[in-house]
């Protein structure tokens, strides 16, 4: 009997989670969308009114007035609706099931590919916000970090369909209080990690990349003796922790580096020039308003929070100017989440962009569309809404930089996987079996003893450790 | 060591400025310039106004032609909006400029109450991690009802200036520790000294209901949750309750003997007492128990304590209180929302179950205001709160009332915050657009009839670099 219950149990929560899936299956049939009479923010190509989205094999076939689609296809009716590119979060993560490897200071044969869990349940919340994109870093515990992985929000598929294809492939970096791990006291009987401080982390970065390159060399040596028909050669050996390092220096991944600091980001600059190659984006970069020339002049973009600051130290000269500072500075800049909860309404954190340093209503929107695709070397891909490119969008009920709009329906590779009113179509459905779950035996509390396990989170819902609200109790 | 070396330091500073002291003093008329130019550089950072609260006067004055939003009543186009000796003298479409008053032409703007957050920990906190110097907010101890907020809220705190020139004008600061937390105060957003900038001093107390299985209610960062006893964890926080209880029963008695002692002087005259002292107020119902509770059960437990001791009772947190809106609705306790953009609890939970907690509420008659949640760095975004809950079900005016006139009437301050009405405090915002959307920007800011700069720290710093090339 017990077994029984515990069967149905697991059967619901297996029906829970395939929830999204279900309602793809259902969405996916058609293979044509038609979106009409929407107001369409393109992004690239301005704002078009009382126009139509033509979706066509996963696809954006056409963007124009009174188009036409196959007999079969699904029409849409979005009059007084808004059309937006989905959004890009270039600092997520979500889906992790381990974020920090950060028992050495340099981990770059650590992969967060590793660690994707697909039915986390915050991606689906990031969906019905306009989320569709995710670059899933590393943490910041160390001054190199693992690998990142750039994501479609494919929630209830496979995990390998979440891949971004064809995305370049980056590795998390970290400079500041979270490296030297300042906040953070070591367990009991641990001795502390190196580096301690900004002239260790600095010099932590030196060494990986000194000895990637004599790494680089013995291969390149072993190559070139191998092309002049040497015998009896003997390969250098791979060490996966230098190997992405490599890759760095040749500029075939991607840097992101968690910083604060003015200093810090100079300090990073320097060393990147010095080894020849360029860092694609800091992180965070609170104080890039500061070095926004340099950062510049670098050629990295920003991916930065809209108004984070004070809680520690190194954020305390954060303003919520930084992106129009850096914007006006010619540096690509985006607005990231760094949580679970930010990244449910990243329009509403571009929209603070008009508010804080006056960019436009174009400049706002990019900062979560365009820019971060262009970070991630997707913007091929999505980022915008132009023909050809992946049909990643999301349709909302008044213009997405309202605080008073939210997501109808959110599109990837042409199929639903959020749409509200099949959201609260099925809510009596899961309230009663949820009533029915409550019920079974496994899930009541015992009279006493060990109780059952709740449901609970596999990890802390923000962060990077860089953001544990302040180290206080909220109010 | 370290102190000598900081010492030295400052003794070669003071040596330094002696010594330009002295080529100032006979070289003044040639230096004076310079001297000018480099004090205004000094005032971007350290500007007084913006930063360290210097408190601008008060003054008449009237802003003309502006589209106004009361909040007590009807919009009123064309209106003008007149504020003398810190309060709204007079609001109107057909009210005239008086003599002397300094007029603003607000042709296209807005105007609108100060917003109110009712649970932050305003000038408690400056930086949170990594500086606990800065952090006043929690007590030692379980029981503190004597701990005060107004005592340790920092009027120079650059979270002030900050929070102020984005429309919030008045804040409740909560103490946040052990059981009973202590004392918060209402203040308004300007000054220079806590005593200016109190509303009410001693406005409720804090009370962290005990959680099963945890701390108080609230927020707070994820803890990994430890596979626990659960009859133990009840038992745990019933003897938590029972504490603050006790103390609560003790302040009734005390007051009782104080009050027999007031009226006949020959019985032993009772041991004067600063913990009980402070519950007074609280146990006798005339000020607000402000209660931290999030979850179902606690919630329950919460208005039932409340119940049991007849305290006035303020539910601070709520996220799950669309559970139980009819019983709050028929005990009348009205709810501080702080949860609206929390992620939900549960797993299972509807992706909009926190956005639209403020809805069902007010759908179901449940008096409620809005709260950021936040302790000061990001009390800003009120705003952003409310419009969530606006975008999922609430009525965009009711979004509005539930950031100005719900939480002064929750917090018993309607008669002087939360409208533009006359006789109130003049808590003033004039916008470019709907106060509650991120892109408005304010143009003018009035904090008890002052007018305030609209500059904070980090206008500063946009100010200082932003033209670096």
């Amino acid at each position: 009997m017990k077994s029984l219950i515990i069967k149905i149990f697991i059967c619901g929560l297996m029906a829970s989670i395939s929830l999204p899936a279900t309602l793809a299956q259902n969405g996916s049939a058609p293979s044509e969308t038609l979106i009409q009479h929407a107001t369409v923010l393109t992004i690239t190509r301005g704002t078009l009114q009382d126009s139509d989205v033509l979706i066509r094999d996963g696809k954006i076939a056409a963007v124009g007035k009174n188009l036409k689609a196959g007999a079969n296809a699904r029409i849409i009716d979005a009059t007084n609706k808004y059309v937006m590119p989905g959004i890009v979060d270039c600092h997520s993560h979500s889906m992790l099931d381990a974020i920090n490897e950060g028992s050495l200071s340099v981990t770059s044969m650590v992969r967060t590919h590793d660690a994707l869990n697909p039915n986390d349940v915050d991606l689906y919340r990031q969906l019905a916000g306009g989320v569709t994109t995710l670059n899933l870093l590393h943490g910041s515990a160390n001054a190199i970090g693992g690998l990142n992985t750039v994501v479609k929000i494919k929630f209830g598929r496979p995990v390998e369909e979440f891949i971004f294809p064809g995305a370049p492939p980056g590795i998390k970096f970290a400079l500041g209080e979270n490296p030297k791990r300042s906040n953070f006291n070591p367990q009991t009987g641990q001795p502390r990690r190196y580096p301690a401080t900004r002239m260790g982390v600095e010099e932590v970065i030196r060494d990986a990349f000194t000895r990637a390159r004599d790494y680089q060399k013995a291969w390149e040596d072993y190559r070139a003796a191998v092309g002049r028909g040497e015998k009896n050669l003997v390969a250098p050996r791979r060490n996966l922790q230098l190997e992405p390092l490599v890759e760095v220096l040749e500029g075939k991944r991607f840097v992101h580096a968690h910083c604060y600091r003015a200093d810090e980001i100079l300090m990073l600059i320097n060393i990147a020039n010095e080894f020849g190659f360029k860092v694609r984006t800091f992180q965070h970069t609170l104080e890039g308003y500061k070095v926004a020339k340099e950062i510049a002049q670098h050629g990295a973009g920003a991916s930065i929070f809209a108004d984070n600051w004070a809680y520690k130290i190194e954020a305390y000269d954060a303003i919520p100017y930084n992106a129009a500072i850096m914007t006006r500075a010619g540096v690509v800049v985006s607005m990231n989440s760094d949580s679970d909860e930010r990244a449910r309404r990243l329009n509403i954190e571009a929209a603070k962009a008009m508010h804080y340093g006056d960019l436009t209503e174009e400049e706002a929107l990019k900062l979560v569309t365009w820019n971060p695709a262009l970070q991630l070397g997707i913007q091929n891909r999505v980022g915008s809404i132009e023909v050809g490119k992946d049909a990643d969008l999301a349709i909302w009920n008044g213009h997405p930089l309202s605080v008073y709009s939210r997501v109808d329906t959110t599109f990837i590779d042409g199929d639903i996987f959020f749409d509200r009113q099949q959201d609260l179509a099925r809510r009596a459905e899961f309230l009663k079996e949820r009533a029915q779950l409550e019920q079974a035996e496994p899930n009541r509390p015992p009279p006493e003893g060990s109780s059952p396990q709740a449901p609970r989170r596999r990890r802390p819902t923000s962060d990077d450790d860089d953001l544990l609200k302040g180290g206080v109790d909220q109010p | 060591m370290k102190n000598a070396g900081v010492g030295s330091i400052n003794r070669m500073a003071g040596d330094v400025f002696l010594v330009i002291f002295k080529i100032v003093k006979s070289h003044f008329r040639l230096l004076a310039p310079l001297l000018f130019s480099s004090a205004a550089l000094a005032q971007q950072i350290g500007n007084p106004t913006s930063q360290l609260g210097v408190t601008p006067p008060r003054g008449v004055y009237a802003i003309r032609n502006a589209h106004i939003v009361p909040v007590a009543g009807p919009e009123i186009e064309n209106g003008t909006l007149v504020i003398r000796d810190g309060k709204i003298e007079a609001v109107g479409a057909n009210v005239g400029v008086p003599d002397g008053a300094q007029a603003i032409d607000a042709r296209g703007l807005w105007v609108y109450p100060g917003m109110i957050d009712a649970a932050t920990s305003m000038g408690l906190v400056e930086v949170g991690q990594g500086a606990s110097g800065t952090v006043d907010t929690s007590e030692v101890g379980e029981l503190n009802p004597n701990s005060k907020a107004i005592i340790a809220i920092n009027p120079h705190s650059a979270h002030i200036a900050v929070t102020r020139v984005d429309g919030v004008t008045s804040a409740v600061t909560l103490p946040l520790g052990g059981l009973i937390s202590g004392q918060a105060a209402i203040i308004n957003l300007v000054g220079t000294t806590p005593q200016e900038m109190a509303v009410v001093p001693y406005a409720a107390l804090v009370i962290n209901y005990p959680r099963a299985g945890g701390a108080g209610g609230g927020g707070g960062f994820f803890v990994e949750q430890q596979e626990t006893n659960l009859s133990e964890t009840v038992a745990a926080a019933n003897r938590q309750l029972d504490q603050i209880r006790k103390l609560l029963r003790d302040a009734e008695a005390y007051g009782r003997a104080h009050d027999a002692y007031a009226k006949d002087k020959t019985i032993p005259r009772p041991d004067q007492n600063v913990v009980l002292e402070a519950l007074l107020p609280y146990v006798r119902g005339e000020r607000p128990v402000l209660l931290r509770a999030d979850r179902e059960t606690d919630l329950r437990g919460a208005i039932k304590f409340a119940d049991e001791m007849k305290l006035k009772a303020v539910i601070v947190g709520g996220n799950d209180a669309w559970k139980i809106a009819g019983l709050l609705k028929e005990k009348n306790v009205p709810v501080v929302l702080t949860g609206i953009l929390d992620l939900p609890a549960s797993e299972d939970d509807f992706y909009d179950v926190l956005y639209e907690n403020a809805s069902r509420l007010q759908q179901a008659g449940v008096r409620f205001c809005i709260s950021a949640g936040d302790n000061g760095a990001n009390v800003r975004n009120l705003p952003l709160y409310a419009g969530m809950a606006a975008a999922f079900g609430l009525p965009k005016a009711e979004a509005l009332k539930a950031v100005t006139l719900y939480p002064a009437q929750i917090m018993n301050v309607a008669d002087r915050l939360g409208s533009i009405e006359p006789g109130k405090i003049a808590n003033v915002v004039v916008t470019d657009g709907d106060l509650l959307e991120a892109r408005t920007h304010i143009r003018h800011l009035f904090i008890d009839g002052r007018a305030v700069p609209l500059t904070s720290r980090h206008t500063d710093l946009y100010d200082a670099f932003k033209n670096r090339k």
